[in-house]
């Protein structure tokens, strides 16, 4: 396993990019701790996936280098940078038995054969294929085949990573859970480090320790979960993570207050002076609490989904959401209230520090 | 539950029968009559049983036309499946190049047979035809018209020109239609370029290669115009097959009789043929 270092990497499909917009993937510059769990999280064309295959060797970037444990490996081929990645669609060897499948980049690597029996067989237990070892790869089913997958990967103990690429995506729902647990166990139990590629927040949020949100070929923020949620460094982050979004809207800031239209909201502190462009205030539906006393609001719908009920309503002529639960009633007059905990203050579209 | 049996829904099927007796049947039933009769003139006739198929079975021209038949057959789809997979690897998968690459492929799929017979008629003649000439300046006798092996030699070369193109597009077909992650799964597994072809090309083409294979089997066991056009199935009878020995006995000697025999025969070898190469492929399949 291995520290992975993106340094200054960027990276453009076209022959002769001119502008930013010509860059699939703008500048990342980043490490992957050794032994960590990392999700890539973004909406579909953000470049995760074109930062996943520059880091597997599918890809060459355009511009800046890559890092293995401190050794440059930006030109080497993908046999030569030892990575196991395992695709969207599961990829088996169809006329081959699991067995041999899981031999196969071992028996290509001139492993002897006692040794590659050894590493099958622990592979074998490792993925749960024990007893369908001797069967053709053809007839099983789509978690099984992903299970091989990454069997292929495992197999090869000294890999520096192992990366996925939306792995889950033609897995039953049921299945899913089985295997993202399944996942995790061994990535406690054997330390390797794991980039995971996906654009479903559950997907990222239970897998990894570290989220990295890609938005529009950039990294917009790199945190836990818990980060994630409660300080969103760029409003895209609020409004992709959690569900409903974060409620985003513009105010003008003065001192310790943000005024909205007619109503001046109290911020937890006051920004640092001087801040420009669009400034915008940021809360999270679970932060808006809806009671008798506060700034009035006109609900316009109420979605209960189970555990909570989702209101939508309109304050000062724009949409809001807000989360209440279960048992709690919606007032007649309704109001809301800012839990300042949850306040976050954006200029255009980043996160702004309010001091105490 | 209890179904209702309309047996009047029959009725609805009543056309598509009409219609496939006409052209098929019927045709098929005529041939099969001359095969178990002696014909004279003023349509006298005696039934034979199967004294024709006995004598076709028992001719020793027979035995020649079917050794010819299978010769030919084999050595075309010998040279025609791998150069056509061989050419199909060569193809580009994406780019401008692929159409252009498809339309050179398909061009030799879309001319009349009897215009290719006589393409190669003149392009091998020995005195005007470049190929022809080309071999002869070489040092090299070669006259299709009175040598047997120049004969053969320019039959199997027209035919996989005329033909390869058919598995080409076939393989293509069934290459592009295998996703990148396969060939980048490959690269991480560290497979060499044979393993890749051996497990994942390979194993993908196998149905278009299964179809291939017996079209080319079909076309090339009853093939007769450009063999005809080109040679006429001389010099002698040295490209003599089936089909032109079937016309030969049926329109050249006017033997109705072992004609017809002869045509069930070779229409029930070629049936069995098919049937034999479809199942063994898809057995392995089923298999494997």
């Amino acid at each position: 396993m291995a520290r992975i270092d993106c340094n200054h990497i960027r990276h453009a499909y076209g022959p002769h990019p001119k502008s930013d917009k010509d860059y699939a993937l703008k500048e990342v510059h980043h490490a992957f701790e050794d032994g960590g769990a990392y999700a890539l999280l973004g909406p579909s064309g953000c470049g995760k996936t074109t930062l996943l295959n520059i880091i597997s060797g599918l890809l060459y970037p355009s511009h800046g280098e890559l890092l293995f444990d401190g050794k440059d490996v930006t030109n080497l081929s993908t046999q030569e940078r030892n990575i196991a990645q395992v695709f969207q669609f599961p990829v088996i060897y169809d006329t081959m038995t699991v067995y041999d499948n899981l031999a196969f980049p071992l028996r290509n690597r001139g492993v002897a054969e006692p040794d590659v029996d050894r590493k099958v067989r622990e592979t074998l237990d490792m993925t749960g294929l024990a007893d369908m070892a001797k069967r053709k790869a053809r007839g099983l089913t789509a978690d099984q085949k992903q299970k091989i997958s990454l069997g292929r990967g495992l197999v090869r103990s000294d890999v520096n990573a192992i990366l996925f690429d939306e792995p889950l995506t033609v897995i039953d729902p049921h299945m899913k859970w089985v295997l993202r647990s399944q996942l995790k166990q061994l990535h406690r139990r054997f330390g390797f480090t794991m980039v995971y590629v996906t654009h479903d927040q559950t997907e990222a949020l239970t897998f990894a320790e570290n989220v990295v949100v890609m938005y529009e070929g950039e990294i917009v923020q790199i945190g836990s979960p818990a980060e994630l949620f409660e300080r969103p460094k760029h409003t895209f982050v609020g409004y992709f993570i959690g569900s409903p979004g974060m409620n985003v809207m513009p105010v003008a800031v003065e001192g310790r207050s943000a005024r909205l239209g007619s109503q001046t909201i109290e911020l937890p502190g006051a920004p640092k002076a001087g801040i420009t462009g669009a400034i915008e205030l940021g809360i999270r539906p679970e932060y808006i609490r809806l009671g008798a006393s506060g700034m009035p609001v006109s609900i316009r719908k109420v979605e209960d989904i189970g555990r909570h009920k989702v209101v939508r309503a309109s304050f000062e002529g724009r949409d809001i959401a807000a989360i209440v639960g279960e048992d709690e009633d919606i007032p007649a007059d309704p109001k809301i209230a800012f839990d300042p905990a949850g306040i976050n203050l954006y200029a255009d579209s980043w996160r702004v520090e309010m001091g105490g | 539950m209890d179904k209702t049996w309309n047996n009047k829904a029959w009725f609805m099927v009543l056309p598509v029968l009409v219609l496939v007796a006409f052209n098929a049947i019927i045709p098929l039933m005529t041939v099969v009559n001359y095969s178990v009769q002696e014909t004279f003139g003023n349509n006298l006739f005696f039934f034979e049983g199967v004294k024709w198929f006995q004598e076709v079975l028992n001719s020793p021209r027979f035995h020649a036309s079917l050794l010819r038949q299978v010769a030919f057959t084999g050595l075309i789809l010998l040279i025609e499946v791998p150069l056509g997979v061989a050419v199909a690897l060569a193809m580009p998968r994406s780019g401008p190049w692929v159409a252009v690459c498809l339309v050179l492929m398909s061009l030799p799929l879309l001319i009349p047979w009897n215009v290719v017979g006589a393409m190669w008629n003149i392009f091998a003649l020995p005195d005007i035809g470049l190929l022809g000439y080309v071999i002869n300046a070489m040092g090299i006798s070669y006259n299709f018209t009175s040598q047997p092996l120049s004969a053969w030699f320019t039959v199997v070369l027209m035919d996989v020109w005329h033909w390869t193109s058919l598995v080409v597009l076939l393989a293509y077909a069934g290459l592009v239609s295998i996703p990148d992650a396969y060939y980048q799964a490959a690269k991480i597994d560290g497979a060499s370029r044979w393993s890749v072809f051996r497990f994942i090309q390979l194993p993908k083409m196998k149905r278009v290669l299964t179809i291939a294979v017996l079209l080319r089997f079909m076309d090339s066991f009853m093939v007769y115009t450009e063999p005809f056009v080109l040679t006429g199935g001389g010099p002698g009878n040295a490209t003599t097959f089936l089909s032109i020995d079937l016309v030969k006995a049926a329109l050249g000697e006017f033997n109705l009789g072992i004609a017809a025999a002869m045509s069930i025969i070779y229409f029930l070898m070629t049936l069995l043929m098919s049937w034999l190469f479809y199942t063994l492929m898809t057995q392995s399949e089923a298999e494997g």
